[in-house]
């Protein structure tokens, strides 16, 4: 059998734009009342990576937020933790001093994270850093100069560069899609980072707009469906940046379930990169349970 | 608490529309001359929601000497008022109609899901809001018909009579009235017997509206309350929106005689996929084609043409998203596919879903429950099928495929073609040359290039052949309407 | 001793030849003085069969020839007839009209196709719009020929009637049968012979000559005639001819003009005779550079 390159994997599907569009709009037409709204809020808090990706970001900062993964909102029993925290390779080591052994995984954004503009060497020894430190997953980002010159070659490249580095972590793709301009992009950025063994692609960094939106979530999803009816593999999605309200949340997880279909429904195959998600759901899981609108001082803010 | 990491199924808990602020009489008589008056023969049928098989209203069933009536109304206020107003005070009146429905939106989608089956989804989204936009647009036709045909003297027609479909009962009803009165026409317009709500509805907001009694006349019933508009001598125009059988009949009546008519008849659209089609956003526009309104749509692209190279690829894909619509109670804010209309047309679709097997084409349904009460069909599509099945030929009106796949370009073409009717197409292909080439060769009056069922107050649509003649909407749709001198 | 005179033989004119009726048949119209006219051909459902077959088979590469091409045709008609005028002088003159009502006739015959070839590259413009529908569509509507039109020339000229039918419905790229006016058959068969003699494809005009009532049943009949156009018929057969017409949905005029007007002539004979197409296309990034994906 023939290596896998970016030279023999399937050709990327055009994509058109309003056709998407108009795909979301009903996507976001769903209904999602009572129990399906509660579960669901519920589902979304257990898929947020908590995330912190500042310069000035401390151990103190990191901390506060690793007891806040495992605490959303204790006034309240019965929620789930967050599936993981997010931070750069710096910081891996005082998560996993914070987190010991508890469920909540590690992630940490690598390869000269936010902008990937450095040597491979460089990426794979970041990308090493990060996992001795302790990291669970690691959150790439892809060379978008190459992939915008043309240069997808060296893109697939990379990303196997990368998951060779990994070892036993995850990988998570990172396209910046707010760079890629083209949902055609997208989708041809989807396919390379899949087929190069991406576990998980992800639609942003968080440090440029716009991230992740439906339309681009919508196009990386159907990137996934596709390769899992070709190869029966599964893929994880992780929408990053932009995803503040519940609602649209929800509306993600609609988009999940009528494409990807319930098996996707849960923090191994889908995450939100988020960082003030968690108290909307919060606030509105309080609403559904006492009825009362909620305000942001009674959720706290690590 | 753990972390949850076992799959789970999710569910969409019933989301059901509040039928609470609809307002519904027990009884509807006619609307004639601005008032409601009861039927001669005292006789009225009912009007049940095909979701549930329960009763909404019962419905005056207007004979010869009621159409009489309203036409006489018609003509009198056509002579007296309609025709000698200022073109402008005419745009006014129209202008407030459709803020009024505007106002009541809501209401109306709601009757609407009830009383045609259709999803409160699209009633809401689609029919009323696009209703409202064609009295909006043509409304503000009334004082610029010179502009429409240049060196020519414009006048109206006179009393037109409407007869319209159950399936998009009221925009039907908008896509008729509101050209007609813009154009300074009378009309007397008669909904389906079994879709009669909406536009009761519509007549009380004419009233409200204070529009002069007997420019708009609405007349329910059945089959001869139409055939008694059709044969009545003192109407000048006809315009008829339904199956070619009655328009051809509508067409015979009324030869020899001055009357002027355009009719809006059945179809068998073509919908053609290439293989560098977007290919997700064209399965989209299959199914937004087929089993958009339960595919009781004239324009439904129920002829589906795939490229043999990518047609495997295609059916997997279309079937996985037939298995995330869900069929059910027409009012749950989720349901994509509702009720069909009547009980005869699911007794006519399952016929053809029988011929179709015994045609030895391979059948396809959604997995679906169906309720137990009303009239249900789930989402269906036949592959292996040839031009030839009669699946592939009639009209079935009801959310059924038929897929047959293609070679080359010519192919597909003549194929496409190859049918009495002509009223829509699709085409899916990243390529503009070839999209300019199709949309050329394919005789038909609306061709969707990378989308399908789409409608516009502006945009004329309307068929080529069989499909009937005459365009309703946009600058053309005008031309139904009057006399050029 | 006078020359012995060659009289002409009037046949008919059916894919771009000029045959004798398969039926073999003939009649004799006679002029107001009741000498006869000439031996003409009486055609039958057959020959409007072949013609229909013949004007069906030219549609494709007709309707599809470039507008300014076909506006080149029709000039080229104009010129053709206006080359013949004498002959059709005559012929009017033999079919009973005083010299100057014949130079009238034809002079403004050759003038109607001038003005009919002049619209034919312009009439899509004034008729096509551009639709500001509210979606992120591009979305315009165009004319298209109906296909094959059937002619039921008017019966009381023999040559401006057959024109002022003809003229907008080849204009608009549709192709023809035309049924000449039974009576005054003469001109009909000569201006076929013009057309042959104009770059006209065969077959995008077919002339028949015979009797109206026998023909014409057929003719509003065939499933494959897309449009039927009449003038002035008498109510009986106007409203048999309308009910043939409804098994394929004919479009359906009469046109009720008095053609030997200057008038008589306009875009709305080309229209009625048009489709008017809508072609929808999704319009990517509507709303501006600044718009979210």
């Amino acid at each position: 059998m023939e290596p896998i390159s970016f030279l023999n994997i399937p050709t990327s599907p055009s994509i058109d734009k309003v056709g998407v569009e108009e795909r979301v709009a009903r996507f976001q037409t769903r209904s999602i009342k009572n129990e399906s709204k509660r579960q669901g809020l519920k589902m979304v808090l257990s898929m947020i990576d908590l995330t912190t990706l500042e310069g000035k970001d401390t151990p103190g900062k990191v901390k506060q937020m690793c007891y806040k993964a495992q605490h959303l909102h204790d006034l309240h029993p019965g929620l789930p933790t967050v599936a993981a925290v997010c931070v750069y390779p710096s910081m891996v080591a005082v998560a996993r001093k914070e987190l010991k052994n508890a469920s909540v995984k590690i992630a940490s954004v690598s390869t000269v994270f936010p902008a990937g503009q450095a040597p491979l060497e460089v990426k794979i020894t970041d990308t090493k850093f990060a996992v001795d430190a302790g990291a669970d997953e690691i959150d790439m980002v892809i060379s978008r100069g190459k992939f915008l010159s043309g240069e997808y070659n060296f893109v697939f490249d990379e990303i196997a560069a990368i998951k060779e580095a990994c070892g036993k972590a995850r990988l998570k793709v990172i396209l910046e899609t707010g760079e890629l301009a083209t949902l055609d992009n997208v989708r041809k950025a989807s396919d390379i980072a899949i087929y190069a063994g991406a576990d998980f692609i992800k639609t942003s960094t968080g440090k440029i707009q716009p991230a992740a939106t439906m339309q681009v979530t919508y196009t990386m999803l159907m990137a996934i469906r596709d390769y899992f009816d070709e190869t029966g593999i599964m893929i994880g999605m992780k929408p990053a940046g932009g995803i503040s309200t519940s609602k649209l949340a929800l509306h993600n997880l609609v988009m999940v379930k009528e494409i990807l279909g319930d098996a996707w429904l849960n923090n191994h195959w889908f995450r939100f990169g988020a960082s003030s998600l968690a108290n909307d759901v919060l606030m509105q899981i309080m609403k559904t349970e006492t009825g009362v609108y909620q305000s942001s001082d009674y959720f706290t803010i690590d | 608490m753990a972390k949850q990491n076992k799959t789970e199924s999710w569910e969409y808990a019933p989301s059901l529309e509040g039928t609470s602020h609809i307002q519904l009489k027990k009884k509807y008589d006619l609307f004639i001359d601005g008032k409601w008056v009861k039927p001669t023969s005292g006789k009225y049928f009912s009007s049940i929601n095909p979701a549930n098989e329960e009763l909404l209203a019962e419905v005056a069933h207007a004979n010869e000497a009621d159409v009489d009536l309203a036409v006489k109304a018609a003509r009198k206020a056509y002579n007296n008022v309609w025709s000698k107003m200022a073109p402008l005070e005419r745009a006014k009146y129209i202008y407030r109609i459709a803020r009024l429905m505007q106002e009541r939106a809501r209401e109306f989608a709601v009757i609407e899901s009830l009383d045609a089956g259709k999803t409160i989804r699209e009633s809401r989204d689609i029919d009323v809001p696009l209703a409202c936009n064609h009295f909006f647009y043509y409304a503000g036709w009334a004082d610029k018909l010179e502009y429409a045909f240049p060196n020519r003297k414009v006048e109206s027609l006179g009393v037109a009579g409407q007869i319209i479909p159950w399936n998009f009962p009221l925009l039907m009803a908008a896509w008729k009235i509101a050209p007609a009165l813009a154009t300074g026409n009378t009309v007397v317009l008669k909904p389906a017997e079994t879709t009669s709500l909406t536009a009761l509805k519509l007549a009380e907001i004419i009233e409200e509206s204070g529009l002069p009694a007997g420019v708009v006349n609405i007349v329910t019933g059945y089959g001869d309350t139409g055939a008694a508009i059709v044969n009545h001598p003192d109407v000048n125009k006809i315009a008829f929106t339904g199956s070619t059988a009655v328009g051809k009949i509508i067409q015979k009546a009324i030869a020899g005689t001055t009357k002027k008519s355009t009719l809006e008849l059945g179809g068998k659209s073509a919908n053609i996929i290439f293989d560098d089609a977007p290919i997700d956003q064209a399965v989209e526009g299959i199914v937004n084609g087929i089993f958009f309104n339960q595919g009781h749509v004239c324009c439904a692209g129920s002829r589906l043409f795939v490229q043999e190279n990518i047609a495997d690829k295609v059916i997997r894909k279309l079937k996985q998203r037939m298995e995330s619509l869900y069929v059910g109670n027409p009012l749950d804010k989720n349901t994509d596919i509702g009720a069909i209309n009547s009980k005869e047309q699911l007794e006519t679709i399952n016929k053809y879903i029988q011929i179709g097997k015994n045609e030895g084409a391979e059948i396809y349904q959604t997995k679906c429950d169906l309720p137990k009460k009303g009239y249900y069909c789930p989402p269906t599509i036949f592959t292996n099928v040839a031009q030839s099945n009669i699946i592939a030929q009639e009209e079935i009106f009801g959310p059924v495929l038929t897929i047959q796949t293609f070679r080359t370009v010519d192919e597909v073409i003549q194929k496409a073609n190859n049918s009495p009717y002509g009223l829509a197409a699709g085409v899916w292909t990243d390529k503009g040359s070839r999209i300019f080439n199709l949309t050329t060769k394919l005789r038909a009056g609306v061709v969707w290039a990378n989308t399908y069922n789409k409608f516009d107050p502006t945009s004329p649509f309307g068929g080529y052949k069989e499909s009937g003649f005459g365009r309703e909407g946009g600058l053309h749709g005008l031309n139904a309407y009057v006399k050029l001198n | 001793m006078s020359r012995l005179e060659i009289l002409k033989t009037y046949k008919i004119y059916i894919g771009g030849q000029f045959p004798r009726t398969e039926s073999g048949r003939y009649y004799t119209p006679f002029d107001k003085k009741g000498k006869p006219l000439a031996n003409i051909c009486l055609s039958s459902r057959k020959d409007v069969r072949n013609a229909v077959v013949a004007a069906r088979k030219a549609f494709g590469s007709w309707s599809e020839r470039s507008a300014f091409n076909r506006g080149q045709i029709l000039y080229r008609i104009a010129e053709m007839l206006e080359g013949r005028r004498a002959q059709f002088i005559d012929e009017l003159i033999q079919q009973g009209l005083t010299k100057a009502n014949a130079e009238k006739e034809v002079n403004l015959s050759i003038d109607r196709i001038v003005y009919y070839a002049g619209w034919c590259d312009k009439f899509n413009q004034v008729l096509s719009s551009v639709n500001p529908v509210s979606s992120a569509h591009f979305n315009f509507s165009t004319c298209e020929p109906m296909g094959v039109v059937g002619i039921i020339s008017e019966q009381t000229s023999s040559l401006i009637g057959l024109v002022s039918m003809l003229m907008p419905a080849i204009c608009g790229g549709n192709t023809a049968v035309v049924l000449a006016s039974e009576k005054l058959p003469l001109c009909a068969v000569t201006f076929a012979e013009v057309l042959n003699s104009s770059d006209v494809p065969g077959g995008v005009v077919n002339i028949l000559t015979g009797s109206t009532s026998e023909m014409a049943p057929t003719l509003a009949s065939h499933m494959d005639v897309n449009a039927l156009i009449t003038s002035q018929l008498d109510d009986s057969l106007k409203k048999n001819l309308s009910v043939a017409a409804v098994d394929n949905l004919k479009r359906n005029y009469e046109f009720t003009a008095d053609w030997s007007k200057p008038e008589s002539q306009g875009l709305n004979y080309i229209s009625d005779l048009q489709e008017i197409k809508t072609t929808w296309h999704p319009i990517e990034n509507i709303g501006g550079a600044t718009s979210s994906y």
